[in-house]
């Protein structure tokens, strides 16, 4: 498929790790932020072909994998009244919130719908006027201005039956508080591309400057991971920090602008609690006041409940690279894909779902 | 989650602001995709695809620039960059 194909060449990639191994005098240790990059490192059999020569950190780019726990709670709460279809990307319906997941709800009789975008919730709406649709809306920057066109849409279509559990969250906050913490390992950053893709990458000048790391915005494809890579690894040789586009035919420095227009139009920055992180200031997106009565917060009465028992999830310290997913207690014991402990092993860009199904047994 | 697809536009269905909408071949499969973001497409663009709405046209120049780099350096160990195909001329 054009611009897929091309960019998993076989003989392109052997050329690219052979140059990232002639540049490299030591191992470096990089990050890439994104979930989507982590399953195609290990699909793709990258990570293991670097080892020795580039240590990859899994970062926390997986917007179902630091969901908040009270977030899920609470849509599932909505999920079980009589009046609701809970609409939800088909990742969030197995990540267990203190009170079950979306899918212990759907079995007990919860009316849960997977939808593909958050326009086919709107839809759902239309098509059901006696109910109401709830959209669990998670995800990055990459995917607010679907959802931000979804409310534009139930707003022309005068929808009042449609509304959002507004989970999404920013990737810069977080890469600052990874990088801010006394322990970071991190000595550079393979930026999310698609994020970059709508905010462009602009802003991580200051976060060059500030914190004198190298960052370089990459794309998902086997070629675009290794010349990411590859240029992170000349800088650190070089002693340079620098910004970098190496997914240049999808990325623009300032990102897309009408994208960047709807998020603004309907969506405010916010602290937001990320799960295993705890709150991360403007680590989220709320919707501005003019625009609040599409939030399920504001249109359901629901009493909110606490938060139940310990996360005994390691996904923290396994999103800060300080645990390889074999390494933890739980992997392949008390967690795995049909029982996870938490949401890096059931997403399908959880860093521990990527090492049970590429079958990474042990960490080195 | 941020999974984005490269996809051909083939048809436009509406070309109006926020809900502009075409249809986009997947590797054959067309499906109708919400334009808000691209609007400046033509027919025959790639574009990237994520939730079900546009976010950004691929450049078909940048697409070919990392073949050109490689073959640079390793023309002689058997990659040839000719087999990456020209960009099409928008229909």
């Amino acid at each position: 498929m054009k611009y897929l194909d091309e960019y998993r060449d076989p003989e392109a990639a052997r050329l690219l790790l052979d140059e990232i191994r002639r540049v490299s005098t030591r191992c470096w240790t990089l990050m890439e932020v994104c979930g989507g990059q982590t399953h195609s490192l290990l699909r793709h059999g990258i990570a293991a072909e670097l080892e020795g020569t580039v240590e990859l950190i899994h970062g926390p780019g997986c917007p179902v994998c630091v969901t908040d726990q009270e977030a899920i709670d609470f849509a599932c709460q909505l999920a079980q009244r009589d009046d609701v279809i809970l609409a939800s990307f088909g990742d969030m319906l197995r990540v267990p919130g203190s009170r079950g997941s979306l899918l212990d709800a759907r079995t007990a009789g919860a009316r849960i719908q997977i939808v593909y975008s958050p326009l086919d919730a709107v839809q759902l709406a239309r098509k059901h006027p006696e109910k109401q649709v709830v959209f669990f809306a998670v995800g990055f920057e990459t995917t607010a201005p679907a959802t931000a066109l979804a409310v534009k849409q139930a707003a022309r279509d005068q929808l009042d039956n449609f509304s959002l559990i507004v989970s999404h969250v920013r990737v810069q906050p977080a890469m600052e508080s990874l990088v801010q913490a006394p322990d970071n390992r991190v000595q550079a950053f393979l930026a999310a591309g698609h994020v970059c893709t709508v905010m462009g990458y602009e802003s991580y000048e200051s976060f060059v400057e500030q914190y004198r790391l190298p960052v370089v915005v990459t794309g998902f494809e086997p070629l675009d991971l290794l010349e990411g890579i590859l240029a992170c690894v000349k800088q650190l040789e070089a002693n340079e920090v620098r910004l970098e586009n190496r997914y240049a035919r999808t990325v623009q420095a300032a990102g897309n602008q009408s994208a960047q227009d709807l998020v603004r139009e309907i969506y405010q920055i916010c602290d937001r609690a990320w799960r295993g992180f705890g709150v991360i200031p403007e680590g989220g997106l709320e919707l501005c006041l003019e625009w609040r009565q599409y939030d399920a917060r504001t249109r359901f009465s629901e009493p909110a409940l606490p938060v139940l028992g310990i996360d005994e999830c390691r996904s923290f310290d396994v999103m800060t690279g300080h645990l390889k997913p074999p390494d933890c207690p739980h992997f392949r014991k008390s967690c795995n894909p049909e029982s996870p402990l938490g949401a890096p092993m059931v997403s399908s860009e959880g860093a521990c779902a990527a090492y049970y199904r590429y079958g990474m047994t042990a960490s080195h | 989650m941020c999974l984005g697809i490269p996809g051909k536009v083939v048809h436009w269905l509406e070309r109006e602001g926020a809900f502009s909408q075409a249809e986009v071949e997947f590797d054959g499969v067309r499906r109708v995709v919400h334009m808000a973001c691209v609007t400046e497409a033509e027919l025959g663009d790639y574009v990237v695809v994520h939730a079900g709405i546009a976010i950004s046209r691929i450049d078909p120049i940048e697409a070919k620039r990392i073949f050109e780099t490689i073959a640079g350096w390793g023309d002689d160990e058997g990659w040839r960059p000719e087999r990456l195909e020209e960009p099409e001329a928008p229909q």
